[in-house]
Parts: structure tokens; C-alpha cells; sequence
């Protein structure tokens, strides 16, 4: 009989058994929903599907009085942004220092230490001293998550290029490089598909910070408004909402690892 | 009389207490094949790494061209390891230009028009001289590791470096291949009058090959402090390609002294 670890299947098959427990999770919330509004009509916890289409419908046509523009546009365009200029903010420092720190053990040596300090203190706990300096507009939140996933990003580059074959440096300096053309030509392109690694894993923690920072102190953005609209139990919409978060979360994901498979096929073991 | 290419003056290799080799003093000509043999932890890989010049004697000096060499790597000495010497991230083409970009693009690191296209002949040709003439935009991970030693070779010959270092080479290629690379640096060797220093563990492969075959041992074992004593050269043979047998009672010292 072929053992259990020897199954291998088909493409389809596999597709279709990975959409079952989502089928089957979406049928327990709808059975669910259905035993509650049998009991209580005005049920709020476990809203029906159609009051969410109701909650969809509206925030998608509504327009936010501020901006002038429909409340879920205006939510996503403030929350990408700051996402986008943490994340950028935080890749640069990562980069230039990953590669600083892993190429040169004098840098190293003067920087890790500081590094492994910051990369340890609980983002969160510093969101106050964030707003108190930064004050309470997009530079704290902008800060929070850069600071939040930059040391790590840092390390786990360090770590990377440093681990790099030490053949690879010596070749490369009997070819006539410098310090320069190593860390260029050598150091930088090998570093680059695990830069979009770290990038991916630091999306998570990425996102969590940006809604602590608009959970606490914003006036639009999509963590804002799921922290808003709890007030009134309005699970309609903050489901939804938390559909589309992870939406988001998915279309960059995609992004990134198709940027890196494009960029870097060599890292993939495709072909030119 | 001109100096010979490379010379040993009474090199000793300590780390702390410890001490690697000692008392080396050898000189190495000008198109010599020099093939390097001895049981692990006889200090060839050190003797290796300080004529590449990763690592500097604790005793000695060392004559490259007659003159002291610095402890650094340069291009004027070439390298193929057994692992890890070709880029993973470049294609087979861009690997061999790698040499020629650093040394005329010393801050971009590459070059562009009429350059590039000269650099771009200058590899074609390097890679067909070692028979990857239809491989020239494969990256590494493609290739077999044959044909990866094999640009290897064209990637460290195309900066003319004046003496060329093996470190076992073709220690973890299939025995086929293995003689195919055999007949490819031997060629190589003649037609670019090279100077090569090949560490090995296939004694067969450094009496094939070798011009001359310098085994490391120790001389003298303290058994209540091995590490006391270094290795020196324990024979050194010249060899005439053709004719080249080592007599049975130095070729049985040998084997015995190393299974491999």
C-alpha cells in the first residue's frame, strides 16, 4: 500500500481539496449565522451575508466627508501609503546596511551589537515615544513600522551575505576586484531575491503595526475604521473589511515573489 | 640566471601553539605542473592558501617574480577551488567577464559599447577554449558540475594570472569526466604555458598530471604533542610526463600514508 508521506497529486485535485476547508469554513459561518438570527433578528456577531453586500455597498458608494472620496478608496489609499514609505524606508536601511555589515566585519563589529539591541525592543512600546516626538500624523505611524521590521530585516541580510561561500570573495579578488566590485558585482545581486524573502516575511509585522498605529490615533485608514465602527458592533463591515486586508496581503505577496522570480531567475533555478 | 617563479624561503606556519608546516623551502619554475599530495591535515591546503596569499608564514618569506609577495589575493594569481568558485547569480558568459569589467571599470564594474563587446569576444573565446561554447548564457546551477569547474578554468585564465592554483579540482566529479578534464588541463596547460599548483588526494591523478609531485608529511611525531611538529615536503619529485612513475617503494610510502 503506498504510504501516506508517498501521495502525490494531480494539480487539479490539489487545488480542489485546497478549496475545501475554506468551502467548508464559509458553510459553518453561514449555519451559524442562520441558528443566531433564528433566535435574535437584529443579531450583530454573526451578520448574514447579505447584510454584509449591504455593508459593502455603502462603504463603497459613501463618500468620506474629509477627502471627498468613497470611504474604502480613502481608507486604502492612506493605509497603502503608509505601508508603502515604512516599507520602502525600512528595505533601503536594510539593504545598505545588511550589506555594510555583512560584507565588512570591522562594520560589523561596531554596529551588530546596537542593531541586536533595537531589533529587540517591542515595537509597540515605543509607538508612544513615537507619537510624543513625531507627533500624531503619518510620520509616527511611517516610523513605527520601519522601525518595526527594519533591524530584523537588517539581521537576517547580515546574516545572509556574511554566510555567502568565502570562495566566492577570494575568486572574486584573484579576478582583480576591490572592495567595491565585490560588494557590487558579488555581494549586492545574491542579496537581492533574499531582500524580497525578508521583504515578504516582514509584510505580517508590517501590517500589524500599521493597524496598532491607526487603531490608536487616526482619522482614516483601514485600521482606523475597523477600530471605529467596533464601537457600534458593526461586524457587517469590519468583516468585510478584514476580507479586504487580507486581499491586500495576498496581491503583494504576489507581487513580490513574481518581481523576484522576473528579476532573479538564477535564485529560482529557472532559466534565463 | 633568472629567479624562478615562485620561492620558498624557510617557511613556517604556526596558529598559536600549533604548529602547520615548517622548515618549507622550495622553488617552483616558471611552466612547472606542480601537483601537491599528502594525508589530511598535512598542511596542504595551507601551503595552498599562502601561495594565493589568504594567509601570511609566521617564519619565512615568499619570492613571487624574485620579489616579496604581500598576503593578499591578487589577479596575478588564479584560483579554481573544488566548490564555490563560479557566481552563481551570472551567466557562464557574464562569469568570465567578470575578470575583464573589474579591471577597466573600477567603480561601475561594468562596461558598456565598444568595451563590452571587446570583453564579450575576449570570453567567448575563453569559453570555447574550454569546450562551453554552446553554454554561454546558462547560469551555474544548470550546469553539471563538469562543465562548472570547466568555467570555472575560463574564468580565472582569462586574467593571464602567472601561476594558476588547483584545490582538488576535479575531487568531486565522476570518474569519466574526471579524465575529461585531465586531458583538458594538460592541454591548457601547454598551449597557454601555464604555471599550475594542484593540490590532490588521487595520487594516480598527480603522477598523471604533475611535472613534478611534492608530497607533505610530517617528519617527526611528538605522541604527547602532535601538534609540536609541522609538515615539510617529505618527497619532491621531478617527473618526466612521459615516462612518469614514481619507483614502488615511494608510490607504496605513499598510498599507505594516504587511503585516498
Amino acid at each position: 500500500m503506498t504510504r501516506l508521506v508517498d501521495i502525490r497529486l494531480q494539480r487539479g485535485t490539489r487545488l480542489l481539496l485546497g478549496a475545501l476547508p475554506i468551502v467548508v469554513l464559509l458553510l459553518v459561518y453561514l449555519l451559524a449565522s442562520e441558528a443566531r438570527h433564528l433566535e435574535n433578528p437584529a443579531d450583530k456577531v454573526l451578520p448574514t451575508f447579505s447584510a454584509m453586500a449591504d455593508a459593502i455597498r455603502a462603504f463603497t458608494t459613501d463618500r468620506e466627508p474629509n477627502t471627498d472620496r468613497i470611504i474604502l478608496v480613502a481608507d486604502t489609499l492612506a493605509s497603502v501609503y503608509r505601508l508603502g514609505i515604512g516599507l520602502t524606508i525600512a528595505t533601503v536601511t536594510a539593504l545598505v546596511l545588511g550589506l555594510l555589515l555583512g560584507v565588512m566585519p570591522l562594520a560589523r563589529a561596531i554596529l551588530g551589537p546596537t542593531i541586536a539591541v533595537i531589533a529587540v525592543i517591542p515595537p509597540v512600546a515605543i509607538l508612544p515615544i513615537l507619537f510624543i516626538v513625531l507627533g500624531l500624523d503619518e510620520a509616527s505611524k511611517i516610523a513605527l513600522i520601519a522601525i518595526g521590521i527594519a533591524p530584523f530585516m537588517t539581521r537576517d541580510l547580515t546574516s545572509f551575505v556574511s554566510g555567502l561561500p568565502a570562495e566566492q570573495f577570494t575568486k572574486a579578488q584573484t579576478l582583480g576586484a576591490n572592495s567595491w566590485q565585490m560588494t557590487i558585482r558579488v555581494a549586492l545581486p545574491q542579496l537581492m531575491p533574499r531582500l524580497i524573502e525578508a521583504l515578504r516575511l516582514s509584510m505580517g509585522p508590517a501590517w500589524v503595526f500599521l493597524i496598532t498605529a491607526e487603531a490608536v490615533a487616526s482619522d482614516v485608514g483601514l485600521g482606523y475604521r475597523i477600530f471605529l465602527v467596533r464601537r457600534y458592533f458593526a461586524m457587517d463591515i469590519i468583516l468585510p473589511y478584514v476580507a479586504w486586508i487580507s486581499l491586500l496581503a495576498i496581491a503583494a505577496d504576489a507581487l513580490l515573489l513574481w518581481i523576484s522570480r522576473r528579476g532573479f531567475p538564477w535564485a529560482h533555478g529557472g532559466s534565463r | 640566471m633568472t629567479p624562478p617563479l615562485l620561492e620558498l624561503r624557510n617557511i613556517w606556519v604556526e596558529y598559536g601553539d600549533k604548529i602547520v608546516l615548517e622548515r618549507v623551502s622550495l622553488s617552483i619554475a616558471e611552466g612547472s605542473f606542480v601537483a601537491v599530495v599528502g594525508p589530511s591535515g598535512a598542511g596542504k591546503s595551507t601551503f595552498l592558501r599562502l601561495i594565493l596569499g589568504q594567509e601570511a608564514p609566521t617564519r619565512g618569506q615568499l619570492l613571487l617574480d624574485g620579489s616579496p609577495m604581500r598576503a593578499a589575493c591578487g589577479p596575478d594569481r588564479g584560483v579554481v577551488f573544488q566548490r564555490y568558485s563560479v557566481f552563481p547569480h551570472l551567466t557562464a558568459l557574464r562569469n568570465v567577464m567578470f575578470g575583464i569589467e573589474c579591471a577597466q571599470a573600477p567603480f561601475a564594474a561594468r562596461l558598456f559599447g565598444a568595451q563590452r563587446r571587446e570583453a564579450r569576444e575576449t570570453a567567448v573565446e575563453m569559453l570555447t577554449a574550454v569546450g562551453l561554447e554552446h553554454s554561454l548564457d546558462v547560469y551555474p546551477a544548470q550546469m553539471s558540475g563538469g562543465m562548472q569547474q570547466r568555467l570555472a578554468i575560463a574564468q580565472a585564465l582569462v586574467k593571464h594570472p602567472r601561476i594558476l592554483l588547483l584545490d582538488e579540482p576535479f575531487g568531486a566529479l565522476d570518474p569519466g569526466i574526471r579524465l575529461d578534464m585531465h586531458a583538458l588541463i594538460t592541454r591548457l596547460w601547454a598551449e597557454h604555458g601555464l604555471t599550475i599548483v594542484m593540490v590532490t588526494h588521487d595520487i594516480g591523478e598527480a603522477f598523471k598530471l604533475g611535472t613534478r609531485v611534492l608530497a607533505f608529511d610530517k617528519r617527526r611525531t611528538d605522541p604527547h604533542a602532535p601538534h609540536r611538529f609541522g609538515a615539510a615536503v617529505t618527497y619532491d619529485l621531478p617527473l618526466d610526463r612521459k615516462t612518469a612513475t614514481p619507483s614502488a617503494e615511494v608510490l607504496a610510502d605513499l598510498l599507505q600514508k594516504d587511503p585516498a
